[in-house]
């Protein structure tokens, strides 16, 4: 018994690929947390990101909040929601969103911060407001660096939304968590290749959106 | 105009950058800011656009505070160039260039064309319109930089140090490009260098500034070069100040002489007849080909390849005694030629004729100087 053959067992067992249990649910449950705490994390990151980065004003904080967050445990923090809060989506979420901010925050901060200074006080120069100087001078050249940071944060969302199962909830960790308290190790080990099969997606994903978003110019080539 | 008048530039951690400035700057012209490092000048160019704010003292445009419009409508009407281009590196050429007509609302087919139109005039090769900044030499950003502050066609061009990270071949070849550029449009430029012979090259007027922000002199550059205010002055201007005075002396008066000129296929009684001991043997059209020793030289054996090289010649009334002097002193026989627009020679000049030139021409200077003191 090794672990490809409980790959080759999960993925052929037809009753793995329908239902409320089948593959396709849990994948699009899992998909629809990590795109949901992705959308909140960023909502949060990358305003505060881009607007420290731009002013260069409150960078210490910023990396002090963003260090004190990735010292909290993922899980505590799900236990610790569920108890203040009970069940339900909502304390799947802060811990999933706490873990993605830091890292969006912080590249969002430092690409902003790195662009070079002599195109932005060119811009000034010619009487840009700072709004546009923001969007229109300093995000596009920030962006490869940027998107780095989402990325990195989306991986990890999407490897950790699996304690989405214990608090009753789908996605892909139903798999690990019933596998393991089944003692059903293919299911496990299936579980756990579904995870990484979206985290690559999620890479291809970003890759992709590298190639259609960031300039030629900054690219170059 | 644009009228610096007292002003004074404290930093906040107490640097005093600029102090008690007063300038006039005119218009349609350049006026050069020069001065060591430190000195105040970027300090001073970024309280015109207001990109610093100055702590005492105004700075009147047409005889208006310039704090009376808004501060992003004083900036588009006045071009920023800074050093290394700053250029767009995300955008193309052309949307580099037009960037400011962008700004102004105007339509994307209106500023391109506007763009194309300025790639022209600052010499830039219409095929790298679609190229992105990191695909151009250090020259060729330079020239966008400048493309780029022209493009609305604002009054005032404001120019820190542009060409200063490019290689002196290249600094040659923008500074003549900026004359020529100046000559059609007539700007009013004030260009900031710590390069006192770009100073000289450029400037209508050169104010030049020591450390601390004070004015030590502001006058146009001949008079800088036969005057200098004081021993800051004198030292910033270098050794080679009376030489580089001379390129304000034009060389039309110099005394040619055509005794020692012949044509390749003259005469053994020609050639016996020059006193001097070299001749310039020049070919059917009057076109130097190079200096010959007379006792080397028989008539109808004219062999070219035995020749001296003459050298470069020179211009009289296009070039100056500067010029002159300096095709003298490399020429082998140490007579500078003189030819015409055409490049037929026109006549030789000796190095004492120069020298007696530029004594000369010393003397009117302090006597016009003396004239305008008086
Ligand atoms: N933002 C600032 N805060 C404090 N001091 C400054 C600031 N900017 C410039 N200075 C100081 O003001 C003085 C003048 O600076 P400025 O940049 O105008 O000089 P400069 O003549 O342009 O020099 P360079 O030829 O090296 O460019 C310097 O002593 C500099 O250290
Ligand atoms: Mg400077």
């Amino acid at each position: 018994m090794n672990v490809l053959h409980f790959v080759d067992a999960f993925f052929s067992d037809s009753a793995h690929w329908h239902g409320y249990d089948g593959i396709p649910q849990r994948f699009w449950e899992h998909l629809q947390y990590s795109l949901l705490a992705l959308a909140v994390a960023a909502a949060v990151g990358l305003p505060v990101g881009l607007l420290t980065g731009h002013t260069g004003r409150g960078g210490n904080a910023l990396a002090f909040i963003a260090n004190a967050a990735r010292a909290l445990p993922s899980f505590g923090l799900l236990v610790l929601a569920v108890l203040l809060i009970g069940f339900g989506l909502l304390p799947v979420m802060i811990p999933l969103v706490v873990l993605a901010v830091p890292p969006i925050l912080v590249t969002t901060y430092e690409a902003v911060r790195s662009v070079d200074p002599a195109p932005v006080d060119a811009a000034r120069g010619m009487g840009m407001h700072e709004s546009r100087i923001l969007f229109r001078v300093e995000v596009p050249v920030a962006l490869p660096l940027i998107l780095s940071g989402l990325r990195s944060a989306a991986i990890q969302i999407v490897s950790t939304a699996t304690i989405a199962a214990y608090v009753s909830l789908g996605g892909l960790g139903r798999y690990i968590i019933d596998g393991l308290y089944q003692r059903d190790y293919e299911k496990v080990v299936g579980g756990a290749t579904l995870v990484a099969v979206l985290a690559l997606l999620t890479l291809a994903v970003f890759w992709a959106a590298g190639r259609l978003a960031v300039s030629p110019g900054v690219r170059r080539r | 105009m644009i009228r610096i008048d007292s002003v004074t530039k404290r930093y906040p951690d107490g640097t005093v950058a600029v102090d008690r400035l007063s300038l006039e700057i005119p218009d349609r012209s350049i006026t050069v800011l020069v001065g060591p490092s430190g000195c105040g000048k970027t300090t001073t160019l970024r309280m015109i656009n207001r990109m610093v704010e100055p702590t005492e003292g105004t700075i009147l445009l047409d005889g208006e505070d310039s704090r009376r419009q808004p501060v992003t409508t004083l900036r588009r009407s006045m071009g920023y160039v800074i050093q290394n281009a700053g250029l767009f590196q995300h955008r193309t050429i052309v949307d580099n260039i037009a960037t400011v007509p962008r700004l102004l609302g105007w339509g994307r087919q209106r500023a391109r064309e506007r763009a194309a139109e300025l790639m022209e005039r600052v010499g830039l090769d219409p095929s790298l319109a679609k190229r992105y900044p990191y695909q151009l030499s250090g020259g060729q950003q330079q020239r966008v930089g400048v493309a780029r502050a022209l493009a609305a066609d604002p009054p005032v061009l404001l120019m820190d140090e542009p060409f200063s990270a490019v290689d002196p071949v290249v600094r040659k070849g923008l500074q003549a490009e900026l004359l020529r550029i100046q000559d059609e449009l007539g700007k009013t430029i004030v260009f900031v260098t710590h390069d006192i012979d770009e100073a000289i090259t450029l400037g209508t007027m050169v104010a030049v500034l020591r450390e601390g922000g004070r004015l030590a002199q502001y006058a146009p550059p001949a008079d800088l070069l036969s005057n200098p205010a004081d021993g800051f002055v004198e030292d910033f201007l270098g050794a080679d100040r009376g030489i580089r005075r001379l390129s304000f002396f034009p060389s039309d008066a110099l005394e040619l002489t055509t005794d020692a000129v012949i044509p390749a296929d003259a005469t053994a009684a020609r050639i016996a007849a020059v006193e001097a001991p070299h001749l310039l043997v020049t070919d059917a059209d009057g076109r130097p080909l190079g200096w010959a020793a007379r006792e080397e030289l028989t008539a109808g054996d004219l062999r070219t390849d035995r020749l001296l090289p003459y050298g470069r010649p020179f211009v009289p009334g296009a070039d100056s005694l500067r010029v002159a002097l300096d095709c003298a002193v490399l020429s082998p026989v140490g007579r500078a030629v003189a030819v015409d627009g055409h490049g037929r020679v026109t006549g030789v000049v000796s190095q004492q004729t120069i020298g007696e030139a530029v004594r000369a021409a010393h003397t009117a200077g302090r006597a016009d100087e003396q004239k305008v003191a008086g």
